[in-house]
């Protein structure tokens, strides 16, 4: 399979913390890929560097073999290559309809698009993704009044609104209920599958990681640590230490 | 029932209308005959909430909001220019709440534009037949007597100066103060403003401290006051029409969500930039139009009091949008009826005291009453705002659920 995104010896630190340090990870086109290790590996900042939120020390980015480390945040997202938060992140004064509209992608609006209504194809769209996503019934109320989780959703939805060609998702299942997480886990998979998104996937829950990802990369103390498949992941012995704090 | 923003604001513009009707009418016979005028507004929009459509009420509440402005002149003479600023007040809230409310980027400084226009049209105006730096060192001296043509002619030049002027300001401004967020973004704006009254106030061209005479108005003083009456009641007009059709546009999304989460949709590859200057730009545009007209409607014009006033109309603006509600369209308006009549009430019943009412009335408005008139509404009554949940799960549960309703 094709690598869409190629990382290659990127290093970052922050003042005399280095996050990241020549890190080389390949996430393969149509895949879903994992991204594991301990708090404070350097997950969260690897994502920030690939979708440009701050320039890298050193190394380079290639996003469907064309460099990016040096391009800005929008115009990372409008190659189609999407983020979704940690810390969940929608517009939280609209409600759910009006945050869906507005997550279209902006490729190549011009000038006058601004001033343009929405289609009854994007209300169409917004409001299948919202069903899909379960959160149909709340369409009309403030995304802020939601909980957690269907904030989660809502984001994962938007993101979906955005037909991404490759969705960076930073802990999908944190504070979510366990019933709510095979049903998110499900849709995962949908989206892979039926939309063809390509996903790169950080999570903690090693349950979900391990019936999710094709192919997993561990990082810890800022290094890559291993990468295999999921069987071998859980049976190497450097990945069970790194959790366990033998390190 | 679902109750419309349309008809709390017709609710809340038919009181306020009333009660100033009733204060300004001189004997008791004719405050008599005001409330009775109220009675029958309120008793037409509970018969149009009762027989009316959505649409039908909308059409009824901006025909009588047309008609009071097209009539309030002729009823009440007296008070023409009070009633001009009214309009004046609104167009400062609409303004403002395109920046603040709607993008949450709390401006300070959007007098900038209403000082920079009103410079714009003076300059304009005079040069259009004299010689604009030999007028101004005169100081005065010199009557500028323009006939009809040559005044409504410069006037009209002067506007499209104006506005032109004041969006070239705000472009170039945005550059530098657009990477400023939250509180910084509010200080850097309002340093801005006061600068630009200073600067003005050191340029000698356009008369510096001591200002400049605008043409006089060839007409009759009762003349002069309807004109300028109806031009700021235009403006306003417009200005609500065209802020009703852009909130309706992928524009009002998008700044909305720049206000909520900036960072958010940067990442969703929104083109912030683009829309923060166009948002700017087109309140600039508004502004720099209302102070080419007021410029003229006052007749003289100088730095600090009359163009770059921060201090009042730069405060008043803020104030009025946040107390009807902020990042609404009916909001803004609302706020400033509300504003205007409190601050006339406090001019004449508290003189001496005006100022401490107004302080108090910014202390509750932002320690208390943050979301302002219609965002209270809508936190009251969350279902006449559609804020409902659907017992519907999927589309098609939806659709036929809205089948049979209608059957």
């Amino acid at each position: 399979m094709n690598s869409i995104i190629e990382i290659k010896d990127v290093s970052k630190a922050f003042g005399g913390v280095i996050a990241n340090q020549s890190i080389s990870i390949n996430v393969a086109e149509g895949g879903i890929t994992g991204l594991i290790g301990p708090n404070g590996s350097g997950k969260t900042t690897l994502f920030n560097s690939i979708v440009g939120h701050h320039p890298i020390d050193s190394g380079s980015i290639k996003f469907e073999g064309a460099e990016i480390s040096t391009f800005k945040v929008q115009q990372i997202a409008r190659l189609g290559l999407l983020r979704t938060f940690q810390q969940t992140r929608i517009y939280s004064k609209m409600n759910c309809v009006q945050n869906m509209l507005i997550s279209i992608p902006h490729r190549t609006s011009g000038i006058l698009d601004m001033f343009k209504a929405h289609s009854p194809e994007t209300n169409e769209r917004a409001l299948e993704l919202l069903e899909f996503v379960g959160l149909f019934s709340k369409r009309n109320l403030i995304a802020g009044d939601l909980s957690f989780g269907q904030q989660k959703l809502l984001e994962f939805a938007m993101a979906l609104m955005n037909e991404p060609k490759v969705l960076l998702l930073d802990e999908p299942t944190a504070g979510i209920n366990p019933t709510l997480i095979n049903g998110l886990i499900d849709r995962l998979k949908m989206a892979n599958e039926q939309f063809g998104v390509t996903l790169f996937v950080i999570e903690h829950n090693m349950r979900v990681i391990m019936n999710l990802a094709e192919h997993i990369y561990c990082l810890a103390h800022g290094e890559l640590l291993a990468e295999g498949k999921p069987d071998d992941i859980q049976n190497d012995q450097r990945v069970v230490d790194a959790y366990l704090g033998a390190h | 029932m679902r109750l419309s923003q349309n008809s709390i604001a017709l609710y809340v513009v038919v009181i306020a209308l009333g009660f100033l009707a009733s204060l300004l009418f001189p004997n008791e016979l004719a405050q008599i005959s005001g409330l009775v005028i109220v009675v029958v507004l309120i008793q037409t929009w509970i018969l149009a909430n009762k027989y009316m459509s959505v649409g039908q009420r909308a059409f009824v509440l901006y025909a009588v909001v047309i008609i009071c402005g097209i009539a309030a002149p002729f009823a009440f003479p007296n008070y023409v220019t009070q009633i001009a600023i009214l309009w004046l007040m609104i167009l400062f809230a609409l303004t403002w709440d395109m920046m603040g409310g709607q993008m949450g980027y709390n401006s300070l400084g959007n007098i900038i534009f209403f000082g920079v226009g009103m410079y714009a049209s003076a300059i304009v105006q005079i040069g259009l037949y004299y010689d604009v730096a030999q007028y101004t060192s005169h100081a005065g001296a010199v009557k500028v007597q323009y006939d009809w043509f040559q005044y409504v002619f410069g006037m009209g030049l002067g506007l499209i100066a104006a506005a032109i002027s004041a969006v070239v300001v705000a472009v170039v401004l945005g550059r530098v103060v657009f990477g400023l967020r939250g509180p910084y973004f509010a200080i850097g704006t309002l340093g801005a403003a006061i600068a630009a009254g200073e600067l003005v106030g050191a340029w000698d061209y356009v008369g510096g401290g001591g200002g400049i005479t605008m043409p006089t108005f060839p007409g009759s003083g009762d003349e002069r006051s309807l004109f300028f009456y109806f031009a700021l009641f235009g403006l306003a007009l417009f200005t609500f029409a065209f802020l009703k059709w852009l909130y309706s546009r992928r524009y009002a999304l998008a700044v909305n969500a720049i206000r909520d989460d900036e960072d958010k949709a940067e990442a969703m590859g929104i083109h912030t930039l683009r829309y923060k200057t166009v948002a700017w730009a087109m309140s600039a545009f508004l502004l720099g139009m209302s102070g080419a007209v007021f410029g003229n409607m006052s007749g003289f014009v100088e730095p600090l009091e009359v163009a770059f006033p921060t201090i009042t109309f730069g405060i008043f603006m803020v104030l009025m949008a946040l107390l009807g509600g902020k990042g609404t369209l009916w909001g803004p308006v609302l706020g400033a009826v509300v504003f205007h009549i409190i601050k006339e009430l406090t001019w004449t019943y508290f003189l001496g005291w005006q100022w401490v009412a107004l302080g108090m009335l910014i202390i509750i408005n932002v320690a208390y009453f943050q979301q302002g008139i219609l965002g209270w509404a809508q936190e009251k009554w969350p279902d006449f705002f559609g804020l409902t949940v659907d017992e519907s799960d999927t589309r098609e549960a939806a659709a036929d659920a809205s089948g049979e309703a209608s059957k």
